[in-house]
């Protein structure tokens, strides 16, 4: 291997912006090597510059951005002495690049195929037709299924994982040498997800290309590359083969990042998540010395702080390089960051209970003038039917489409429930919209949502919009009670004070996330509903962001409805765990019951498609096959029935599967076959010893 | 500019820059302004105003001194806000004194120096253009003002109430719309007859359903937000959720775009009193003095008569448009 030339070299590479405020360096000093068929992860939180390392090796900088040193090879060529033309000729053929989201990727005005024959037409000037040819066979290849009807038809057309896969395919088709995947699996659902990391895999094998894989997922990575750079403020941090990395990591942040990731054996209660504190510097205020000082347990001033820091090797093994200077001297066996132990909480009595609740919209097609409008409905949810306790954590789990939000609308009192009830206490909501509720049922339900930059409004400041909640729900009525109260929960949510004069936009994605938390919290709520409160942040501040919320649902004794499609947080923080698919819940139990057998065959595909960062796990493989049904036209029978591995024809695309129950606290699995069966199915996710 | 920030205490121009101090001197400007020229209030009210608007033309340059568009928009725009402020308080001729007629530029009659000339009746044209704009600005930003609080009203409830609310109001917008602009102004304006108050109702219908679309597609997109969510599942009333969550995120494109219909309706108004249909004369006003000019200007000799009207109209509007182009840069900028 190491006669042969590297494909890509990156030899201190920096790579800097410039703005209004100056020259800012996005990158430091990063160094890459990379072999024929060899695939590199990157992995780091956002803002740590792997995107800009990506731009980079496109020379695609923009206009504010340049490399300002060091040298970057491609097959032993220094591409930053290219003319233009030449990089155009090789960004395409010899490079090519797939980007997070698929459908920004494709030209929304073109036919797939049009789109997929300029790549050899251009690149290799062939003729249409034999274009066309080569990009039906890589379609193929892609194991996209009959690619004539997808050659045809217009991106929006197809869904999100096949847009993907086109995406690959077109940077397939001109044989490249390398391939940049920039987080190509962010924007899907794991199911599919699974699918595509799966060919990534083969294209390794098959084409030979080189890859570098970029990504935030420590999990992804592990399943897809041989060699990995962990990088962090701009700096590779510590780079390394795999294995070396995952199991003998020797750089304070990269085990602060496996710390805060929820790995099979993380439990509320025993072994809490442990974050790393502090936030990502801004590329302008770096500290001198060790970027990650600030943060870092080992910091030690006079070592730390001290100018630049150079990459070390690990003694013993040439290859596995690290960017700490006291990397020897910590015991990283006996250091290991532990978080504190808390007593199990009781659940109380049932707070929150749903009773066959059904919702379905009906939607118009509309037709000609007054004719024919054809009446369609689509069944959101179908006969629900669960209970929440008190100071208990419900996980909602599902993919997108699978109905959560809509329960959640309903029980907000968005939408009104079609059917069945919906209890909090004794009030029934199923068909109480909001402007009926009266105040104390309102303040008793509160919601934390999804995306930070969208929870807060950006015009009012961060106190005033907790306030609102205060005075709406007559927590307090005087300006300094109030003001009492929002200093309270700024404190329980672990910021600063002064905070409560800011404005949106001056606050990081998580501070938003927890002014979000505070402000569901700011009326005493007994119920609150979580709908992916921590998927948009990044995997160190979300650990933070969940303790957090587990820490306060303790204290209050709330009822937390979790919603995710993230198995592996609710892993680790629910008690009890539903999981729906198109709208329909297929099982439900403890958490426990949940993730080892007997499971529902949609649950097995789902645990076996979650990445998993620890090398001492061994998982089945389980891809799905075809794509989510509408939910305008599910499929007869189970829902399921179309994609699942255990289909039994004539009976599950037929008939609606009874519900199966096993055990005492009410586990159910909604499915037709024989329970001996399901109880007989193997564990997804093993112990390698116990595999052994 | 640099002997005024080396007069003033540091920070001062950042202090006037917040919110509540550029809001005071903006009404310290406009409302004696208005009072002026609606009410015929006496001179003593625009006292205040004068040094109001020379202060805020000194925020406005600090605030956008990095988009030179928006300072040449706004050099031109305040020019003219400064001559009608002070207009009464200017060394002028009474501009509706006829002096000496059909006095060239630059040359004196009757021991005055005519910078600008005089026209047929021997009228003052210097002072007559710096009165003129008076009336053409007050009734321009009012008209601008009212159509955009009515439309952004109705946009709002169309937007965020949608249903059948979107339909009425959107059909009626629509109907509005079909008619041309101008056929619209004459038959409100030969209707109620014209007059100043007449021309903020004409430009009201006329503007209100462009600008009620506007907000409408504004208010589409954000009503998905989740703070919007948030403020409905607290329960808070649409009225609050429309006021207090929406309309301060609509806001950015919106002062933009009022910013370029300030051109439009300026033209408008002239347009109207050219024809006749708008303010009546003998008051200066620059639609009326190209009005007046049109017959004699016919000659080359007495062109400046249309000139300096159309000049005057000419440099307010490139002034808005301008300002519009220099606050969507600024905006595109962050």
């Amino acid at each position: 291997m190491s006669d042969q030339t590297p494909v890509l070299e990156c030899r201190n590479l920096s790579i800097s912006y410039y703005t209004r405020a100056g020259e800012i360096p996005a990158v430091v000093d990063f160094n890459l090597k990379l072999m024929p068929g060899e695939s590199h992860g990157i992995v780091g939180e956002s803002g740590c510059g792997k995107s800009t390392v990506a731009l980079a090796i496109m020379q695609y900088m923009g206009k504010n951005g340049a490399i300002v040193g060091g040298e970057l090879l491609f097959e032993g060529r220094d591409m930053r002495s290219m003319s233009p033309d030449e990089l155009r000729k090789l960004r395409g053929s010899k490079i090519a690049m797939v980007y997070q989201e698929p459908m920004a990727s494709l030209n929304p005005a073109m036919r797939i195929g049009d789109q997929l024959c300029e790549v050899p037409i251009y690149h290799d000037g062939v003729s249409e037709r034999e274009a066309w040819q080569r990009s039906a066979e890589m379609l193929a290849k892609v194991r996209l299924p009959d690619p004539e009807r997808i050659m045809n038809s217009f991106p929006h057309q197809i869904s999100g994982g096949q847009q993907q896969r086109v995406v690959i395919a077109m940077a397939l088709l001109s044989s490249p040498k390398l391939l940049l995947l920039d987080e190509p699996t962010t924007a899907l659902d794991v199911t599919v997800e699974a699918g595509i990391v799966e060919l990534i895999r083969d294209i390794a094998d098959e084409f030979g290309t080189s890859m570098i894989y970029i990504s935030h997922n420590l999990g992804l990575i592990l399943e897809t590359c041989d060699r990995l750079t962990v990088m962090y403020s701009g700096e590779a941090v510590e780079v390394g083969d795999i294995h070396d990395v995952f199991d003998e990591m020797r750089h304070p942040y990269t085990r602060g990042l496996f710390g805060s990731i929820p790995l099979p054996g993380a439990d509320k209660n025993e072994h809490p998540l442990v974050a790393i504190p502090g936030q990502l510097p801004l590329p302008h205020e770096r500290p001198k010395g060790c970027n990650f000082g600030p943060r870092c347990t080992f910091f030690r001033q006079g070592v730390c702080d001290t100018g630049r820091l150079r990459m070390h090797s690990v003694p013993g093994d040439d290859d596995h390089r690290v960017r700490c200077e006291r990397f020897q001297e910590i015991d990283w066996e006996r250091d290991l960051p532990k978080g504190e132990a808390k007593p199990p909480v009781e659940s109380g009595d049932v707070v929150l209970s749903v009773d066959d609740m059904t919702k379905h919209y009906v939607i118009e097609e509309s037709g000609f003038l007054i004719f024919g409008g054809e009446e369609k409905t689509v069944k959101a949810n179908e006969h629900l039917n669960f209970s929440a306790r008190e100071a208990e954590t419900v996980a909602i789990v599902g993919e997108s489409g699978c109905g959560k939000s809509t329960f959640a609308k309903v029980l907000m009192g968005l939408e009104d429930a079609t059917a069945g009830q919906v209890k909090l206490g004794n009030v029934e909501l199923g068909n109480l919209p909001v402007e009926k509720r009266d105040e104390k049922t309102i303040s008793r339900l509160q919601m934390v949502f999804q995306n930070p930059f969208d929870t807060l409004n950006p015009s009012h400041t961060v106190g005033g919009q907790i306030a609102r909640v205060i005075r709406k729900f007559g927590v307090a009525k005087t300006k300094e009670e109030v003001d009492e109260i929002v200093f309270r929960l700024l404190d329980i949510v672990k910021l600063p004070r002064d905070f409560a004069k800011r404005r949106p936009r001056q606050l990081s994605g998580g501070q938003k996330q927890r002014v979000g938390i505070a402000r569901a919290f700011a009326g005493n709520p007994d119920v609150v509903i979580a709908d992916e409160p921590v998927s948009a942040l990044d995997v160190s501040v979300q650990a933070a962001v969940t303790d957090l919320l587990m820490d306060i649902q303790r204290e209050n004794r709330t009822t937390l409805l979790f919603i995710s499609h993230d198995l592996s947080v609710v892993r680790y923080l629910a008690d009890r765990v539903v999981v729906m698919y198109l709208g329909q819940i297929m099982e439900q139990g403890t958490t426990e019951e949940i993730f080892s057998p007997p499971y529902h065959p949609y649950t097995e595909a789902l645990l076996a498609a979650v990445p998993i960062a620890d090398t001492s796990i061994e998982k089945r493989h389980i891809v799905l096959k075809g794509e989510l049904p509408s939910p305008s036209n599910p499929p007869k029978g189970c829902p399921f029935s179309t994609r699942c591995q255990y289909m039994m024809p004539g009976k599950c695309d037929v008939e609606a599967p009874p519900i199966r129950a096993f055990g005492r606290e009410g586990h159910e699995i909604l499915c037709h076959l024989d329970p001996t069966e399901l109880q007989e199915m193997e564990p997804v996710i093993k112990k390698k010893e116990e595999a052994a | 500019m640099a002997v005024s920030e080396s007069i003033a205490a540091p920070g001062l121009v950042e202090r006037l820059s917040a919110p509540k101090p550029a809001i005071t001197l903006l009404l310290l400007m406009w409302v004696p302004l208005t009072i002026y020229v609606m009410f015929g209030a006496h001179q003593f009210v625009l006292l205040p105003a004068i040094p109001a608007t020379i202060l805020l033309y000194w925020v406005a340059f600090y605030n956008f001194r990095e988009s030179s568009t928006a300072i040449i928009g706004l050099t031109l725009v305040f020019f003219w806000l400064l001559m009608a402020v002070s207009a009464p308080y200017l060394p002028l001729v009474d501009p509706n004194k006829p002096i000496a007629p059909f006095t060239l530029p630059f040359s004196e009659k009757r021991d005055i120096f005519f910078w600008l000339g005089t026209d047929f009746k021997g009228r003052d044209m210097l002072s007559r253009m710096i009165w003129g704009c008076q009336r053409v600005i007050v009734w321009g930003v009012t008209a601008t003002f009212v159509a955009y609080v009515i439309g952004t009203l109705f946009g709002l409830i169309a937007g965020y109430l949608s249903g059948w609310w979107d339909e009425i109001i959107s059909f009626l917008a629509n109907v509005l719309l079909s008619f041309p602009v101008m056929v619209l102004f004459i038959v409100i304006l030969n209707y109620l007859g014209p007059s100043g108050f007449n021309i903020v109702v004409a430009v009201t219908f006329a503007s209100a359903p462009a600008i009620m679309r506007i907000v409408r597609g504004l208010t589409l997109d954000i009503k998905t937000r989740d703070y919007v969510y948030a403020a409905q599942t607290r329960g808070e009333h649409p009225f609050y959720i429309m006021v207090i969550e929406l309309l301060p995120n609509v806001r950015g494109p919106i002062i933009v775009d009022a910013c370029l219909r300030l051109g439009y309706t300026t033209v408008a108004i002239t347009t109207l009193t050219f024809l006749g249909l708008g303010l009546q004369p003998p008051d200066p006003d620059w639609g009326l003095m190209i009005r007046e000019a049109a017959k004699t200007a016919m000659l080359w000799k007495f062109s400046y008569m249309l000139l300096v009207p159309a000049l005057s109209v000419s440099t307010l509007i490139l002034g808005f448009n301008l300002m519009a182009d220099g606050l969507r840069e600024m905006s595109l900028k962050d």
